[in-house]
């Protein structure tokens, strides 16, 4: 059951926060009033009016527009195109001409009237993914929709974008339309929501202000105090472990992603790199791992090169890896727990050799895993599709951690996880810093390089354009990862 | 605006095991969904048993006037008919008693259960091979070309090296495994390599190797002495796959399809090799980024899957055929794919599978000569069982089984 006897009330001209960790029922609650998902019991109110929804478009007709965390675009469509999706207008009839121009004036319309620039001719798989969630928000007002869900619409957003799309929703509201806005970012809730519901275990466990303190939201979330500060003792840099020179890597589409770059780790020390996504980040350390052809330059573990070798190898030769993507590259969601524990060690003594599998060895280790790392299952053979998250990722960082490493390198630890599990990777990630492993962590939330990080480099453009201390401005570091180099002379921010 | 959509949180309470049984039967259980299709494909195999017979139908005629004839002359046809397909698959209960009594021979009340294994036997090495490939992400629409091969290679052992017993038969099986290998290990390799999609190579690769084996036994030193029509030499004695002989067909094959099917379900569960082609079907981003090489793991995947449909084509040459002819693999291979759907990629599914459509092939030509129902009706039997099986929300809607939570909107109720 994912939600249990919630009421929720929105009014006019408000920004509605739902607050609760991965798994607590947001969406799901959401995907009732926007018709996706039928509930059981209880009722939508719309305006005085009960209402029923069988399908989205009972909610569009009732003025609820949706934006999904996973946009609902057609990429080879333009942005127009996809806007009159669902609802196009027709010359002669419903089996007559797309009347294309109509489509593009209305977008062109809106987005004026929003103040929301979208350029109608565009193709969505050209546009940065600030601006396809703009197209989605320019579609649901098209559609003349009051209320406006947001699914964590800035998970995917850089720190300048986030703040412009709070800016937009400050300016939706003061048009009379109402925002649910569902997130588990704290800082963000703080700065825009008008009032606030947290939701934990399909509960609503209490409503809030926004000037409620950070720690008070968090405890409510999660159901016992956190911390949100990663407590460390300064790092004890030893030798360099990775070094890489002159790094060139192409991206899938052939086009330079890293363009020469240079870092070195040191056993016992956090290397962060910050940046916005898409700056060569992620085919930098899938080039470390043997997952991609590395073009040009060097990559040496303790002077061994590794340029060229098989990704087992370079597991094999102490790597551990938490990839970006948990869903896609990080686990196997059909598999048991117990079989994403060891997917990198099936083949090894004591969990198999290079014939056959010793379950007994498989589920005993489960077992101590799922324990030490406080994954929270029905049992080590529950698929891991079943799990949340931030359990998802868990089981990846108990894979990794779970041999002895020289090198640990981490992208993107804790996104899409709760911000109870946030606080035990970070605990850990600390804690094999200090048992003397090198790591290198590559994340776009700022906070998180800034809290991990010994040293942090910034990469902009396939190239790293600093490296600073973690106790440089936030500021300055925002510049850098827009790519502005040299003294920061400008405010930042739009609130 | 309010919303308030909830959830009852039923009280927890002692289930009875009929609850239980009840609740599971009725969920949208695969293997109940498996036997209501094969149920709906007999419901309407039934109409069509009507509908293509004249006499009854002229019945259906005068149907407000007096339905009790045309009901009766229906059920009795239809009966009769799907006796015969069960008397034909399992045997005759008249054999029986025959053979209890001492007035029949235990030969003729096991024949038809004989040409059920008989057919079966080919069918299961063929559908495991479609299976296991399956389960490692691939399609192996070529298990009818890795059958023809290993018809031709076991064929041509069979006859040309002139063996000891014993010794001849091992060969021939293990050529005729080689042949199938070779025809998968090619697509394999050229998915491995070039990222040439399987579905078209191994398409491709069943004409060749069907047109090569119509070449093939014409030729010199293959076909038959004294023959003109396309036949080739018979498969020594000593390379036959043993049988009981005279009515009953069924040979060594149909154990040797069980040993086989334990063989890859070790495979599948209990070995390394089985756990990376399980990854990799399953998700070959996290296999590639946990150390498994897809590419590998693809090849070796694809010789192992043709090695086993080699194997059910050495089956048909050895234990039933006894010669090479065009159409020796008959529809071994494109059956088996239906057969691994049925038995839902899962080995002992498969076994089960195979045994069904073997049954059948062996009750249908029963059903053709006492009941005058045309074989073809078996053939639309098959493809009715997989259409539904295939349209699992289709059989579901007609039994009104508890529909799926998150109907077809493919939204996860299970993220927050």
């Amino acid at each position: 059951m994912a939600n249990n006897h919630i009421d929720i009330t929105v009014e006019p001209g408000e920004v509605h926060a739902l607050l609760g960790e991965n798994g607590a029922g947001k969406s799901t609650l959401m995907n009732q009033l926007y018709g996706l998902l039928q509930p059981d019991e209880g009722e939508i109110v719309v305006n005085d009016e009960p209402k029923v929804f069988r399908s989205p478009r009972d909610a569009i007709a009732a003025g609820i527009g949706m934006v999904h965390q996973h946009f609902m675009l057609v990429p080879v469509f333009t942005v127009a195109e996809n806007i009159a999706l669902g609802a196009e207008e027709t010359r002669g009839g419903p089996l007559g001409w797309l009347d294309r121009r109509r489509a593009r004036r209305d977008v062109l319309e809106t987005s004026k009237r929003f103040g929301l620039p979208v350029d109608p001719d565009a193709l969505i798989e050209d546009l940065p993914v600030g601006a396809q969630q703009r197209v989605e928000i320019v579609k649901a007002l098209t559609r003349d929709v009051d209320l406006l869900i947001l699914d964590e619409p800035t998970a995917v957003l850089t720190p300048q974008e986030t703040d412009e799309l709070l800016a937009v929703m400050r300016s939706l509201t003061e048009m009379g339309k109402s925002i649910v806005f569902i997130t588990h970012k704290l800082k963000e809730v703080k700065k825009i929501a008008d009032r606030i519901t947290v939701i934990r275990r399909g509960q609503v466990v209490g409503t809030a202000t926004p000037d409620t303190s950070e720690d008070e939201l968090a405890a409510l979330m999660v159901g016992r105090a956190v911390s949100l500060e990663v407590d460390k003792s300064p790092a004890e840099p030893g030798s360099v472990v990775l070094q890489v020179a002159g790094l060139v890597v192409d991206d899938d589409r052939g086009v330079r992603a890293v363009d020469g770059v240079d870092l070195e780790v040191r056993a016992g020390e956090v290397l962060g790199i910050a940046g916005v996504q898409g700056n060569g980040q992620t085919e930098l350390v899938e080039a470390v791992m043997g997952l991609r052809e590395v073009r040009a330059g060097k990559v040496e573990l303790d002077s061994e090169d590794l340029a060229g070798k098989s990704t087992k190898r370079i597991l094999r030769a102490g790597v551990g890896y938490v990839p970006e993507d948990r869903s896609h590259d990080g686990v196997v969601k059909e598999f048991t727990v117990a079989e994403n524990l060891i997917l990198d060690l099936y083949d090894r003594e004591p969990f198999g050799n290079a014939f056959r599998l010793d379950r007994a060895k498989i589920d005993g280790n489960a077992k101590h895993r799922v324990e030490q790392f406080d994954i929270r299952c029905q049992s080590p053979e529950s698929t891991a599709g079943s799990l949340s998250g931030g359990n998802q990722q868990k089981v990846v960082i108990a894979r990794e951690m779970s041999r002895p490493l020289r090198l640990f390198i981490a992208s993107q630890p804790t996104r899409g996880v709760d911000v109870g599990s946030i606080e035990f990777i970070h605990r850990r990630i600390i804690r094999e810093r200090d048992q003397g492993t090198a790591v290198l962590v590559v994340s776009s939330e700022l906070d998180e390089v800034v809290g991990l990080a010994d040293r942090i480099a910034v990469m902009y453009r396939g190239r790293i354009l600093a490296i600073v201390s973690p106790d440089t401005p936030r500021e300055e570091i925002g510049l850098l990862m827009a790519g502005i180099t040299g003294a920061p002379a400008e405010e930042e921010g739009t609130k | 605006m309010t919303a308030e959509p909830t959830t009852e949180k039923k009280p927890v309470e002692k289930e009875t095991f009929l609850n239980v049984f009840l609740r599971n039967l009725w969920s949208s259980n695969s293997v109940t969904v498996t036997a209501l299709s094969i149920f709906l494909a007999v419901v309407i195999g039934a109409v069509l048993i009507v509908v293509s017979d004249s006499a009854v139908l002229a019945k259906f005629s005068y149907f407000t006037a007096r339905p009790g004839d045309a009901l009766e002359a229906s059920w009795a046809l239809i009966s009769a008919a799907y006796s015969d397909l069960l008397k034909g698959a399992l045997g005759d209960p008249e054999a029986f008693s025959a053979w209890f009594s001492g007035t029949g021979r235990w030969q003729d009340a096991l024949a038809p259960i004989s040409e059920t294994l008989t057919y079966a036997a080919p069918l299961v090495f063929t559908g495991l091979s479609v299976s296991l490939a399956f389960r490692g992400g691939l399609f192996n629409i070529g298990a009818q070309g890795q059958a023809v091969l290993g018809c031709i290679a076991a064929g041509l052992a069979g006859f040309t090296f002139g063996l000891p017993i014993v010794l001849n038969l091992v060969v021939a099986l293990v050529a005729g495994v080689l042949g199938g290998v070779l025809w998968g290990f090619l697509p394999g390799l050229l998915k491995a390599r070039t990222g040439a999609h399987e579905v078209i190579t191994t398409i491709m690769l069943n004409y060749t190797a069907g047109l090569f084996l119509a070449w093939l036994v014409i030729q010199n030193g293959v076909q038959a002495p004294g023959r003109t029509d396309a036949i080739s030499k018979a498969v020594a004695s000593s390379a036959q796959l043993p049988s009981f002989g005279g009515v009953l067909r069924v040979h060594l094959g149909i154990v040797l399809a069980v040993i086989v099917t334990a063989g890859v379900a070790w495979l599948l569960n209990r070995s390394a090799f089985g756990f990376e082609l399980r990854a990799v079907g399953a998700n070959p981003h996290a296999a590639q980024t946990a150390g498994i090489s897809v590419a590998r793991t693809y090849t070796v995947l694809m010789a192992v899957a043709g090695g086993l449909a080699g194997l059910g084509g050495a089956t048909q040459v050895l234990g039933t055929a006894y010669a090479l002819t065009p159409s020796v693999a008959g529809n071994i291979g494109f059956d088996g794919l239906l057969v691994a759907l049925l038995g839902r990629n899962r080995p002992w599914g498969t076994l089960m599978a195979a045994l069904l459509f073997g049954a059948l092939r062996a009750g249908g030509n029963r059903m053709q000569s006492y009941s005058g129902i045309s074989l073809e009706l078996v053939n639309v039997l098959q493809a009715l069982i997989v259409i539904f099986i295939a349209a699992p929300a289709l059989v579901k809607a007609i039994f009104r089984l508890r529909a799926a939570r998150s109907a077809g909107f493919g939204v996860s109720p299970a993220k927050g």
